[in-house]
């Protein structure tokens, strides 16, 4: 997949309704359904658990309202955002309501990713759509029964009431009734003026928060299946090694182990691996036994890679010509050379971790003919396909059951954990719950691809930007940029700039990478606005005005380019929304002391950010305060939430530039716990003041788009400080030492 | 090897190897799972719990070493999931993803036993071994300040603790 491509939304898609009665009375509504197949099949597949499955809404005579929650929930809010917009549109009181979390069921809830901030742009409409139609369905049912027309009937949380004869009936007692009325078209089904919101727009606590706070297994480490054994998985140290031999027969008779074999895998980094599984009583022992394992790898041909090598390939393939041109637009040498002014400059970021608090694990039972896995997975559909090929099973007899994430930031859209307990739970022939150690996690971990930027700007006479090229050196081959590394050729500042170029050249790779939270944008964002930054000061012009200025250029047109159309009103919106919020340029700050600025597109939503930080003489970076200001459409549907995850994603960016650094040696990952790769703690925590604008398009994700400005922002804010211009990250790496 | 010990008031005896930390022997033998694995090496907090009163990384606890010991984890924090803490949690609506939360409260829930009303300082030296990835330390330094102040409320008016803010509409 690839998250920075902005794919059409989904409006209508197989959007009908279908309608049950329950046994014992009550409504079920669900959509998506094909009704002449999926939903008899599944149904009476899981006939035990009752016929919710496949739907959305359940409404018992009770009153109790039960909404599907169809995504991984991973900590950006999905389980709790996604049933406000059925509940809001079914026009519920959401006291009564309470949130299930959906198995991994396409056929009836279509996508079922946490990925690409897209749960709120591609959902906005569609579950709407479905609690506006059961709605109407309650006011049909209280309508036949009252013998009143439809319009002369309104609902207020979980009420149908006749204000012209007062009569009025609960969503629970109409629910049997409304059972039996037609479904709208969902196409054409009545949504709610926005004005009249009662749950979209208002906070609203996560669903889970009390059996958070107080301890109610509900992530995948927690499962617990009958019967169930532990697995530890030990792959080789270089990536894509294999095992040439292993004493299994020594550990197999370590205490408490049950099993030991070697895995032999296959070339994918992102499938199956060779390596050796120990399974026991229990995890400790499984892990224990581990400390007498000895292997022999056959380490292949990444051994001879490394962080250093591909720095000095980077430094090489600069003065060659590009391996490819992704786009260019004017005359770049030509306006370079014409020049008034000309800044060149090289940055770099490094390989980088996702490190997500809950490590790697997943459950899988072979049972009855039917894979049983549960997974914290944000792709589950997509373990599914790697499972079924990997160990040559239908997809249909594979059940995930989706469990709670302890993070997930892009990590989790790898399933590699997902095959390797399928693969032991069929070889041991018990329910297996795998887990990695914290050092696994850290060391086969899909990176954050190191990036090499190589800015070239061109100046007029009156300070704007007339030319801009970028050779950008990044990873991979001839066929593909490694995941999560590419770039597209209509990047930023792409359409404002006359003259511009973007160059590619590759590296190549034999370490797995993939998709971190705002991939791409998490480094790309810096390399261009700290590059932005040295334009305006060459320029003379104060950054957040010349960032302005950029935006207001005369734009040329990204003819074809397939790229979502970039508003640079909004981007100006949010920068000049940040100024006034930061009282920017009002302060005068003392040596030591500095603002910065930056501002980024992505994922649908733009962000504008100020970081002020300080600098003591000994170089060591504090950062004092941020402000943010977002565009994510008309509404901020959960603004609880909306907060907290742009304070996260703040200081998630903050935590990358200043210390973290993911060092290949020898094809081996160098770092292996929290020691050596730090995640930002609690003395270091930095107060974000939050502010959004509202636009007059419909509401995007926000689990990402505020990430990208905060690491360049910091470093604009160390040169205002000091002088120094941060070209390389980490700042822990760095000089900062000034007097 | 065989330990007795109080587990949220209750006499447990386990049978597990001695240097399994105490981490493990809750969660897949007395099946707590409330107290999570985040790294081993005392690194993240993830799992701390509290032993005879003072919060312990559990995952470099040896059960050997816990012969007797009165441990209390989340589960036993408070009967009802209304300690302070937890009802300071759940009105700021602290979590993302949740996983260290549990770490985070027994780690508060130990500052508070010691420091009724710390300064954000003293909460910065007391929560700096845990960890949050989603960082969501600002509401979690905010939610201490509130439990405190709920503590002192229900010292004052025994039984009649702050309602909090509902904030479903």
């Amino acid at each position: 997949m690839s998250p920075r491509t902005v794919a059409p939304l989904p409006v209508t898609r197989r959007d009908f309704l279908r309608v049950s009665a329950i046994a014992g009375g009550g409504l079920l509504l669900s959509s998506y359904l094909d009704p002449l197949g999926a939903a008899a099949g599944s149904l009476s597949r899981h006939a035990a658990d009752g016929p919710m499955l496949n739907a959305f809404i359940r409404i018992t005579p009770d009153g109790i309202i039960t909404i599907v929650a169809k995504n991984p929930e991973i900590g950006q809010g999905v389980k709790t955002m996604l049933p406000m917009l059925i509940a809001e549109e079914l026009d519920a009181d959401w006291t009564q309501v309470r949130i299930e979390q959906g198995d991994l069921d396409p056929k009836s809830y279509q996508g079922q990713v946490a990925g690409g901030s897209t749960a709120t742009p591609s959902n906005w409409l569609p579950m709407r759509r479905v609690g506006a139609a059961g709605r109407a369905m309650l006011v049909g049912a209280a309508a036949a029964t009252w013998g009143v027309p439809v319009a002369a009937c309104e609902t207020e949380r979980g009420v149908v009431r006749h204000r012209a004869s007062g009569r009025a009936a609960t969503y629970g007692e109409l629910a049997t009734k409304a059972a039996t009325m037609t479904a709208p078209d969902l196409a054409t089904v009545p949504l709610k003026d926005p004005r009249q919101f009662r749950i979209v727009g208002h906070g609203v606590r996560g669903v889970d928060t009390h059996a958070i706070v107080t301890g109610v297994p509900m992530y995948g480490i927690d499962v617990t299946v009958p019967g169930m054994l532990y697995a530890t998985f030990v792959k080789c140290p270089v990536f894509g090694g294999k095992v040439a031999s292993a004493n299994v027969d020594a550990i197999a008779a370590q205490p408490g182990v049950k099993k030991a074999f070697v895995v032999e895998g296959g070339a994918s980094l992102g499938g199956l691996l060779s390596g050796v599984a120990i399974v026991a009583d229990s995890w400790w022992q499984a892990r224990s036994a581990r400390n007498k394992l000895k292997v022999t790898w056959d380490e292949g041909k990444t051994a001879d890679q490394g962080s250093a090598g591909f720095a000095a390939q980077a430094a090489a393939l600069v003065t060659q010509p590009p391996h490819k041109t992704l786009r260019a637009d004017g005359d770049v040498a030509g306006a370079l050379a014409g020049a008034a002014k000309r800044v060149s400059a090289a940055y770099f970021y490094p390989f980088i971790a996702h490190a997500s608090l809950e490590p790697q694990n997943c459950t899988a039972h072979l049972h009855d003919g039917l894979m049983e896995i549960w997974a914290p997975s944000q792709a589950p559909a997509g373990g599914r396909a790697l499972v079924a090929e990997t160990l040559g099973m239908r997809e249909n007899d594979i059940a995930i059951h989706i469990t709670r994430s302890g993070g997930g930031f892009g990590r989790r859209l790898s399933n590699d954990y997902m095959v390797e307990a399928a693969w032991i739970a069929k070889i041991a022939g018990v329910p297996v719950k795998l887990l990695w150690t914290r050092e696994d996690d850290i060391q086969h971990d899909f990176y954050r691809p190191a990036g090499f930027h190589n800015f070239s700007g061109g100046l007029d006479a009156a300070g704007r930007v007339v030319a801009w090229r970028n050779h950008f050196v990044t990873f991979g081959d001839e066929k593909n940029v490694a995941a999560g590394a590419g770039i597209g050729g209509t990047e930023f500042p792409q359409h404002f700039v006359p003259n511009f170029t973007l160059d590619l050249s590759l590296i190549p790779l034999g370490v797995p990478t993939g998709y971190l939270r705002a991939p791409g944008s998490n480094g790309i964002a810096f390399a261009t606005q700290s590059f932005i930054d040295e334009l305006a000061v060459t320029a003379g012009k104060d950054p957040l005005q010349f960032r302005l200025d950029l935006l207001t250029a005369a734009p040329v047109e990204a003819a074809g380019s397939g790229a979502p159309p970039y508003d640079a009103a909004r981007a100006r919106g949010v920068l000049e929304l940040v100024r006034e919020k930061s009282g920017w340029g009002k302060a005068s700050l003392p040596k030591g002391t500095g603002m910065g600025v930056a501002f980024h597109f992505s994922h649908r939503g733009y962000f504008a950010e100020v970081v002020k930080a300080s600098v003591s003489h000994e170089g060591k970076v504090k950062v004092e305060q941020v402000w943010v200001a977002g565009d994510i459409g008309s509404e901020i549907i959960n603004p609880l939430n909306a907060e907290n995850q742009v304070q996260g994603s703040v200081q998630d960016g903050l935590a990358q530039a200043l210390g973290q650094e993911i060092t290949i040696e020898k094809g081996r990952t160098v770092q292996s716990n929290f020691d050596d790769f730090p995640l930002l703690r609690f003395a270091d925590s930095v107060p974000v003041e939050v502010h959004f604008l509202t636009s007059a398009v419909p509401p995007t994700g926000l689990g990402e788009p505020a990430l990208p400005p905060a690491p360049p922002a910091l470093c604009n804010a160390i040169f205002a400080a000091t002088g120094t211009r941060v070209r390389s990250l980490p700042l822990s790496n760095q000089d900062l030492r000034w007097s | 090897m065989k330990v007795t010990l109080k587990v949220n008031g209750q006499p447990r005896t386990v049978d597990v190897p001695g240097d399994m930390p105490l981490l493990w022997t809750l969660r897949d033998t007395l099946g707590l799972k409330g107290t999570k694995f985040g790294c081993g090496l005392s690194q993240c907090g993830a799992c701390t719990v509290h032993v005879g009163g003072a919060a312990m990384r559990s995952c470099m606890t040896p059960i050997a070493s816990c012969q007797g010991a009165e441990v209390t984890t989340i589960e036993g924090l408070s009967a009802s999931g209304t300690h302070a803490l937890q009802r300071a949690w759940e009105e700021l609506d602290v979590p993302q993803c949740g996983y260290c939360q549990a770490g985070q409260i027994m780690a508060a829930a130990s500052l508070l036993a010691k420091t009724p009303h710390p300064t954000d300082s003293e909460i910065d030296d007391a929560m700096n071994g845990n960890l949050c990835r989603c960082a969501t330390y600002l509401r979690i330094r905010k939610a201490i300040h509130l439990a405190a102040e709920l503590q002192g409320q229900q010292a004052t008016q025994a039984g009649a603790p702050k309602r909090l803010q509902e904030h479903a509409p």
